[in-house]
């Protein structure tokens, strides 16, 4: 087999994969946080703490018997719902505020669910196996491909690429993107705006739950797990910027990618290259990739 | 756009409106001296150090409305480079605090000209991230001793006369830094300099009409917070003879901001007042473990939804007095 700088390709194609695997989550995470951005104003903090429930409500669903395939449904769903509430009851009160006591409000709601689950479950890793479908792998000569991590870079393409279709491409998108241009406008042509918002910012979570539930299968679920992913997150849309979907895709994707091979070839800097990243692109473009200039 | 602050709307009418802030601020030192008697020095030097550290972060989220979400960056690193000084170069503890908090003020100028480049929300995300990206550092450093820390920081002699292991003559010298970058950012904020940042809090596109370059204000009251942040951050690893991750972690930067919305953004004695509070509260519930977490979120919703001015900014207001 070839060599590429003195690198086993075993060693580079498996990081480049999980490379992909990352950046499958950046994009989920990132394309919830636009969304919920391009229509409520706020920067939904509690978006890693949401994420963490998607993966616990899986977990609590396999304990009823309830298995993989369902979960990634019901999970998403139940922790829309919770988002619905946290809408209805919290979030509606801002929109006249500066945008930053949507960041605090909901930064205290992240503290207030992690709190929670730790204190239940302490912080240590709960093991949630993979679907029975899907272990095992395929062996692609010169990389092996195990079945599940190709499983949620398809899934995420395909959730990711919908969220895209919906929101540019029909009827209801339009309204979206009519609705964040101009709400005032949009109600008076009789369309319930309030309820859009509600229901946007349910669909934004249950992406952050669903990229919880396929995550459960290869990272442990613990209460922590999105508290630090989330501001990764946040540094992968300040360098997207948020005005775009597919922006939030392509950088999210990525990322992921740059992140895996800076693992081959220069581990120590693995945790800290989306950040440094972030700090080149503010000194080149500081509007972001795909940003408008505000 | 409402603004950050609610704080827009007093107006000091009376006679006692224009004394309130002296007559507070004597109060504040009748307190600090009569303090040690009933309350646990380390404690008081604790509440101290955050409190200059809540007084630093709401110069800026306060006085020019910019929300930084990665303050424990200066916090953090100017208490291990303090703690490195004192420790490895045997420096004087008025020296080691002084190399400490010129750390802070190189981290923001860089990290503040990197984030003034956005604006708004973006501007806590990119703090944030930086912030995040700087305790990887503190994880990684050699120098920093990873998860341990620096343990067993000398305090030292302070200008080789007085010596800090005394714990009383620790506490006046923590009170003495206090005060001094209390009356300091008391100084800033009703300088002309004060003015024009608040006037870019107000209405930044005003400001740039009329030919302020707000940008240089900006970066310049960030620096300002960094280094007086880095004050606080020295100190405290003198005061504790340690400097941790736990100094530098996000955690920090997030009750740094709840002190200063629970005591009131934009208020001169609010962030010192939520400093105590909070300080308070995590040392009687520390046995309660994640509860004190789940209740700093509550606080957070709390504040945010029925009590935006907090507690310093509620009664001055009710008192239509400046606080």
């Amino acid at each position: 087999m070839f060599e590429l700088l003195g690198i086993p390709p075993q060693a580079l194609f498996g990081q480049l994969l999980l490379g992909l695997i990352n950046g499958s989550f950046y994009a989920l995470l990132s394309l919830g946080l636009a969304v919920i951005f391009g229509m409520l104003n706020i920067i939904n903090f509690a978006h890693g703490a949401q994420y963490m429930m998607g993966a616990f409500v899986a977990f609590f669903l396999l304990q009823f018997g309830i298995g993989y395939w369902p979960a990634l449904i019901i999970a998403p769903i139940m922790v829309g719902i919770t988002g619905i509430i946290i809408e209805r009851l919290f979030l509606q009160r801002l929109y006249q505020l500066d945008h930053l006591y949507g960041l605090l409000l909901t930064f205290g709601l992240a503290l207030i669910i992690q709190g929670l689950f730790r204190h239940q479950y302490g912080s240590s890793g709960l093991p949630y196996s993979m679907p029975s479908q899907l272990t095992g792998g395929h062996n692609l000569g010169f990389m092996f491909l195990p079945n599940y991590r190709a499983w949620v870079v398809v899934l995420s393409l395909i959730v990711c690429f919908g969220t895209w279709f919906v929101i540019e491409k029909t009827r209801l998108g339009a309204y979206l993107r009519a609705a964040t241009e101009n709400p005032t406008l949009v109600r008076a042509m009789g369309i319930n705006v309030p309820r859009m918002i509600t229901l946007t910012y349910g669909f934004g979570v249950g992406l952050a739950a669903l990229a919880g539930v396929m995550a459960a299968p290869i990272y442990s679920v613990n209460p922590l797990m999105g508290a630090d992913l989330i501001i990764v997150v946040f540094a992968v849309v300040v360098i997207g910027g948020m005005g775009s979907i597919m922006g939030a895709i392509v950088t999210g994707f990525g990322l992921g990618v740059i992140e895996g091979l800076t693992k081959v070839f220069f581990p120590e800097a693995s945790n800290t290259v989306i950040f440094v990243i972030m700090v080149i692109v503010l000194l080149i473009r500081p509007a972001g990739l795909f940003g408008r200039a505000a | 756009m409402a603004q950050i602050t609610e704080q827009a709307d007093i107006r000091p009418a009376r006679g006692l409106g224009q004394w309130s802030e002296h007559i507070a601020f004597v109060a504040l030192v009748v307190f600090l001296i009569v303090a040690p008697s009933f309350i646990y020095p380390v404690l008081l030097m604790k509440a101290l150090c955050f409190a200059l550290f809540a007084c630093a972060f709401n110069l800026l989220i306060g006085y020019v409305g910019l929300l930084s979400f990665g303050h424990a960056l200066f916090f953090g690193w100017s208490a291990y480079v303090c703690a490195y000084a004192a420790k490895a170069w045997g420096f004087p503890p008025e020296l080691a605090i002084l190399t400490g908090t010129a750390t802070a003020a190189f981290l923001g100028l860089v990290t503040g000209s990197l984030a003034i480049r956005r604006q708004g929300i973006y501007f806590a995300m990119i703090t944030l991230a930086l912030a995040q990206m700087m305790f990887f550092f503190a994880l990684q450093a050699p120098f920093t001793g990873g998860e341990d820390g620096i343990q067993a920081v000398p305090r030292g002699r302070l200008f080789g006369v007085f010596n800090l292991a005394d714990q009383m003559t620790m506490y006046a010298f923590v009170v003495v830094i206090f005060l001094a970058c209390f009356l300091l950012i008391y100084r800033i904020i009703y300088s002309p300099f004060g003015e024009v940042l608040k006037a870019i809090r107000e209405n930044e596109q005003r400001a740039i009409s009329l030919g302020y370059k707000t940008d240089r204000y900006k970066l310049m009251a960030f620096v300002l917070s960094a280094t007086l942040a880095g004050v606080a951050g020295s100190t405290k690893a003198l005061v504790f003879q340690l400097a941790s991750l736990t100094d530098v972690h996000w955690t920090m930067s997030g009750e740094v901001v709840l002190m200063t919305l629970l005591g009131g953004l934009g208020t001169v004695f609010g962030p010192a007042v939520g400093a105590f509070i909070i300080v308070a509260m995590q040392n009687y519930l520390a046995g309660f473990g994640q509860w004190v977490t789940i209740i700093q979120g509550a606080i957070f919703v709390i504040c945010v939804l029925l009590f935006r001015r907090g507690i310093v900014g509620v009664i001055a207001h009710a008192l239509r007095i400046r606080l």
